[in-house]
């Protein structure tokens, strides 16, 4: 069971206007996938769409379609992790809290937060509410999940936004260290990535532009 | 997906929201307030006189809860829907409607509960006469949790709108209706010596009801939401 997910066909359009049509691509264990285009192109609709938040008018998108069970919803969305445009942190809640109660809801038991927050930078502000931190901390809040996460494929829309050099770096760290692992990744990124993952797949979506 | 991980996940979304409400305390007072002052401006601007208190004293209580459960409303999902969690919860594995239920529990322990508290205090301040307190504490048990249900499901529908709270006023309102007319005969019933059971019957079936289903509609209105 190498290939995780199949796309065929995939049709947008939104607001009268075709985002992308007719776009298949296979994703393999250990791929990375770089969706690139301009603002506006349709990459957050397609990772959207990849996950069931954006119905699309056609298309087929398949999760594990070599495996022999019935790949019902439940049995994908353990294995997919996204992460959108919002990181999904509390402002109420302290970086501590918000990192065990996203564990507790991706129903792993065993995590050390304290150990989380040492690994992305927060720690000595994890009794600040996240409110309170910079847009940069709260993302790397949002992703600590990619640390315990079992998921093998990550779908991550603008990963490295308002991340410093060294998150990006750290964050890219763990990107290679998951391919490594057998594990997938579809990004986008207006930035180049400094690391060059064995096998690269571009994907470039022109928003009907042409 | 076991009962185990649902369990699991159905206590993670309520202690989160737990958590929230409870740092920003002013989100739960507001409304609990909003009823005291209605019922202790009452009887300043009707007037002492015990007959006619007593007698509207139960309407006037029905009428400030619903009004101020519309107070909050939107916000029950807003928070959520802004930061990203929203989004979050409906690529959980477990059922959505599940998730939304707990949300629905957090909003009644925290709005519906503490008014089924403050009713003696409500009906005290209005004089209503003693044997009718009962049936007024049994409707607002019964009936709190369909104003959370019905709430819920609203302001999923309208999370999305920026400004969708007098919409979310319209829609609800007259979902309201029913609940006033049949908690407000139960203790009208009971203060002229009638039967209150059958009133409180009917509005524990709509409760159950309401109960059973809205979280079903809670999670539709969701995914249209974060579309």
């Amino acid at each position: 069971m190498s290939t995780l997910l199949t796309v065929k066909q995939l049709v947008s359009q939104r607001a009268g206007r075709t985002l992308f049509a007719d776009l298949s691509f296979d994703l393999q264990r250990g791929d990375v996938l770089h969706i690139e285009g301009v603002n506006g192109a349709g990459k957050s609709t397609l990772l959207r769409a990849l996950v069931g938040l954006v119905q699309l008018q056609a298309g087929d998108i398949r999760y594990f379609p070599e495996s022999a069970l019935p790949t019902d919803a439940n049995d994908w969305r353990q294995q997919v992790l996204f992460l959108g445009h919002k990181p999904g942190v509390k402002a109420e809640l302290t970086a501590l809290e918000n990192v065990s109660l996203q564990a507790q809801l991706s129903g792993v038991e065993s995590i050390e937060p304290w150990q989380l927050l040492a690994t992305v930078g927060l720690l000595g502000l994890e009794d600040l509410p996240a409110g309170q931190l910079s847009a940069g901390q709260q993302r790397r809040i949002a992703l600590t999940r990619l640390w315990y996460s079992q998921a093998p494929l990550w779908i991550l829309d603008e990963p490295f936004t308002a991340l410093d050099t060294d998150g990006i770096e750290l964050l890219q760290q763990r990107f290679a260290e998951h391919t490594a692992a057998g594990g997938a990744i579809i990004l986008t990124s207006h930035q180049p990535l400094t690391w060059q993952p064995t096998r690269l797949q571009r994907l470039r979506i022109t928003g009907g532009d042409e | 997906m076991n009962s185990a991980s649902n369990w699991q996940a159905f206590r993670a979304v309520m202690r989160r929201d737990l958590m929230v409400v409870m740092r920003r305390r002013s989100d739960i007072l507001n409304p609990l307030l909003f009823i005291l002052m209605v019922v202790s401006l009452f009887p300043l601007a009707v007037g002492p006189g015990p007959d006619i208190l007593g007698r509207i004293a139960a309407g006037v209580i029905w009428v400030a809860a619903l009004l101020s459960a519309l107070l909050g409303s939107e916000r029950l999902f807003r928070d959520d829907f802004l930061d990203g969690s929203l989004e979050q919860l409906t690529l959980l594995p477990q059922p959505l409607a599940l998730l939304a239920a707990a949300k629905v529990v957090v909003h009644w322990l925290l709005s519906g509960l503490p008014l089924v508290i403050l009713a003696p205090l409500c009906a005290l301040l209005l004089k209503l006469p003693l044997q009718a307190w009962p049936t007024l504490v049994a409707t607002l048990v019964v009936g709190t949790p369909i104003l959370s249900a019905v709430t819920a499901i609203g302001a999923a529908l309208t999370v999305s709108l920026g400004r969708g709270g007098a919409l979310l006023s319209l829609l609800l309102l007259p979902l309201f209706i029913p609940l006033l007319i049949f908690a407000s005969g139960a203790v009208e019933a009971s203060l002229v010596g009638t039967a209150a059971w059958p009133q409180v019957l009917l509005l524990g079936g709509l409760s159950l009801l309401t109960l059973l289903l809205a979280p079903f509609a809670v999670a539709a209105a969701i995914r249209v939401s974060v579309n």
